[in-house]
């Protein structure tokens, strides 16, 4: 059964007016916050004015992406409980940033994830390397989405192969997908800066949780708000055994092999680890804490954050379960083998179920819209993230020594934005028929096997010293990119980015971070030893304006 | 005390001025009564996110047991994550309003206004 296809009418319609109608009110909001940006504080960090429920809502935009809610909620629906499995490890980080980084690092930095690196270590050879691993991790996740994208605005329009939409084949529909994605994304940050970008993605949010909430209560409503018989429909939906434990898609068990099931199960381990400790060392969630006042609005808005990203996945939970129950797992795979529109073809037969093929349109429409908000609104949060740290830390701290103007800090970052947008699209049609879906896994093993560790140590170990963190940050960095270009995800079977055709994978796992983190902190270690710099002088004005706050960036007034 | 916002900028520091309150016991307490909950919590957090990700990879047949209805033990362990996170973050708020905040005021105004304020 094809369920897209068969409300293309209407449905395709619907959608289109109100993405447009939704993209139309985010251009709105950047233009207005065009106005209020003039200084290098309001491009970098809107002014840090923002209240907690206001960075609370930016912070889960931010972080929830379209792998986030349509992916998980895809995984949900073929492969079961592994899907929250993901979701658990994406929310425990949180705790991470909230106890150990957030707040040391408002009162520490003034723009981005290097002002901390480098505040007590020689400036430019630490900007310069903590610039490099924030391009890094912001460029893989850019590009991982930025592909998705494409695909999904071809699969949400509907266009199947051999078919036209708007005189669009599948094909043109990716790329045009990609360029407008690509776009939009570069006009937010280039225009709007910090400040229009945080009011845009505060209203996707609320589209992306909204839309969620009520196609939620639509589908518990179909059962009485009787989870345990959801779980059981949609178990017994699947055709699956263990459909409602783990073990379906991570750490899966072969049947006579039990060389490969140990790493499949390392594997596990490894995804698990890296997710848990890679958000509090991605650097577009770090400049989030920059937007408000105070340490304290910091710690208060990760709370909201907290709360609506943890909300937000226990609605992906029902939705993936529903979609498993409700459309079914031929249906789902007919239009996506990944399952990536199991929450829209969700939204479209529950939408009919309760008011007929129009409510069904809605419905599908609103899903749809979320999810581009999720896809925009994290794509502009790491434009905004490698802009700032390409001007604020390479250009003015490390070409210049820290002499450029306000006026020309800000106008290379509204350029570097522009070629950042450009960069973007064009490595994302150039990898628009590969499978990049790995690229966020890397980025979190970069996160946390070159950021975390320097971030952590330079914040609490005194000894700590511009080699360690030069160390640091090369070596897990390095680590991460070597293992993930010798692992299955990059050659050597199917799945792979380069297929089968090319095999040079010795390193038996999916994600690095169980070898690439310990290994970046040993390498931060190592390298603190071996060398003799050691400013005590500079580690007490950071642990005292760290913790109270003393001396740390005011907000600015208009 | 003013909160010192409220009536403009607080006069500027110098980095030698905060480092000069490294040794200050109410910047030693200050750390003491940070470190009291972040260090237990953290650990206490990871050790078991680990807990739930090992008995996912292997331990499945415990994380499969039913206990009501479709409801099984992985279900459950999993929205204690959900729970647990939500619990700490929301415990380390109240511990830090209480016990963390006011001494970090002080200091941040003794730092900027002079010791007499």
């Amino acid at each position: 059964m094809d369920i897209l296809a068969q409300a293309e009418g209407t449905g395709r319609t619907l959608t289109m007016v109100l993405f447009l109608l939704t993209v139309a009110i985010t251009i709105g909001i950047t233009i207005w916050g065009h106005r209020y940006t003039r200084t290098a504080t309001d491009f970098h960090s809107g002014g840090r004015g923002f209240s907690a429920w206001q960075n609370g809502f930016a912070i889960a935009s931010d972080y929830m992406s379209a792998a986030s809610f349509l992916g998980i909620a895809g995984t949900i629906a073929l492969f079961g409980y592994d899907g929250f499995l993901y979701s658990i490890g994406f929310l425990v980080a949180w705790l991470v940033a909230l106890l150990l980084v957030a707040e040391m690092l408002r009162n520490t930095g003034r723009f981005t994830m290097a002002d901390v690196l480098s505040f007590r270590m020689r400036q430019r050879p630490v900007r310069t390397a903590a610039a490099v691993s924030t391009l890094s991790v912001s460029i893989f996740y850019l590009l991982a989405q930025m592909v998705g994208a494409g695909a999904l605005i071809a699969l949400l329009l509907g266009i199947k192969e051999g078919q036209t939409f708007l005189g669009m084949d599948a094909e043109t529909a990716k790329i045009v997908g990609i360029v407008f994605v690509g776009l939009i994304m570069t006009l937010y940050v280039a225009l709007g800066g910090m400040k229009g970008n945080t009011w845009v993605q505060i209203f996707q949010a609320c589209i992306l949780v909204g839309g969620a909430a009520v196609l939620t209560v639509m589908v518990l409503g179909q059962y009485g708000f009787n989870v345990s018989e959801l779980l059981g429909d949609a178990a017994a939906a699947s055709g699956q055994a263990g459909f409602l434990e783990p073990g379906l898609r991570y750490g899966v068990e072969v049947p006579g092999d039990a060389v490969q099931t140990m790493w499949n199960k390392l594997d596990l381990l490894s995804l698990g680890i890296a997710l848990v400790l890679g958000t509090a060392g991605l650097p577009h969630v770090l400049i989030r804490f920059y937007t408000v006042p105070d340490a304290r609005i910091a710690r208060k808005s990760i709370n909201w954050g907290i709360g609506l990203i943890g909300a937000f996945y226990l609605m992906t939970l029902v939705l993936g379960f529903g979609a498993a129950a409700i459309v079914g797992v031929e249906a789902i795979t007919a239009q996506n083998p990944a399952g990536n529109t199991a929450a829209p073809q969700l939204a479209e037969v529950v939408g009919g179920d309760v008011g007929g093929s129009t409510l069904g349109a809605v419905m599908l429409a609103i899903i749809a819209s979320a999810a581009f908000a999720a896809i925009l609104s994290t794509v502009s949060g790491l434009v905004i993230a490698s802009s700032s740290s390409l001007a604020h830390d390479l250009y003015n701290s490390v070409i210049k020594r820290g002499k450029a103007t306000e006026r020309q800090e800000v106008g290379v970052a509204k350029l570097a934005s522009i070629g950042i947008g450009i960069v973007a699209i064009v490595l994302a049609i150039f990898a628009q028929n590969l499978n990049v879906a790995f690229l966020v896994g890397l980025a979190f093993a970069v996160a946390a096997s070159a950021n975390l560790p320097t971030l952590l140590l330079s914040l609490f170990w005194k000894r700590f010293n511009t080699n360690g963190a030069l160390w640091g940050i090369y070596g897990g960095l390095i680590a991460s990119l070597t293992l993930v270009v010798f692992s299955p995800v990059f050659s050597g079977a199917e799945t792979s980015l380069l297929g089968e055709g090319v095999d040079i994978a010795w390193f038996p796992m999916s994600n690095p971070g169980l070898v690439s983190i310990p290994l970046g902190l040993v390498c931060a270690v190592v390298g603190t030893l071996t060398s003799d710099e050691s400013r005590t002088d500079r580690f007490q004005t950071l642990q005292v304006r760290a913790l109270t706050g003393a001396g740390s960036e005011r907000a600015v007034d208009h | 005390m003013a909160t010192p916002t409220r009536d403009g900028p607080p006069p500027e520091v110098t980095d030698e001025q905060l480092a000069a309150k490294y040794d200050d016991p109410r910047f030693t307490e200050l750390k003491r009564s940070l470190f009291r909950f972040i260090v237990p919590a953290t650990f206490g957090f990871l050790a078991w996110y680990l807990l739930y990700v090992l008995l996912s990879a292997y331990a499945r047949d415990f994380m499969g047991t039913v206990l009501f209805g479709h409801i099984n033990v992985a279900l459950v362990l999993g929205l204690g994550q959900f729970l647990s996170t939500f619990a700490i973050a929301w415990g380390y708020s109240r511990y830090a309003a209480r016990h963390y905040d006011p001494k970090a005021t002080e200091l941040h105004d003794a730092i900027h206004y002079g010791e007499d304020n």
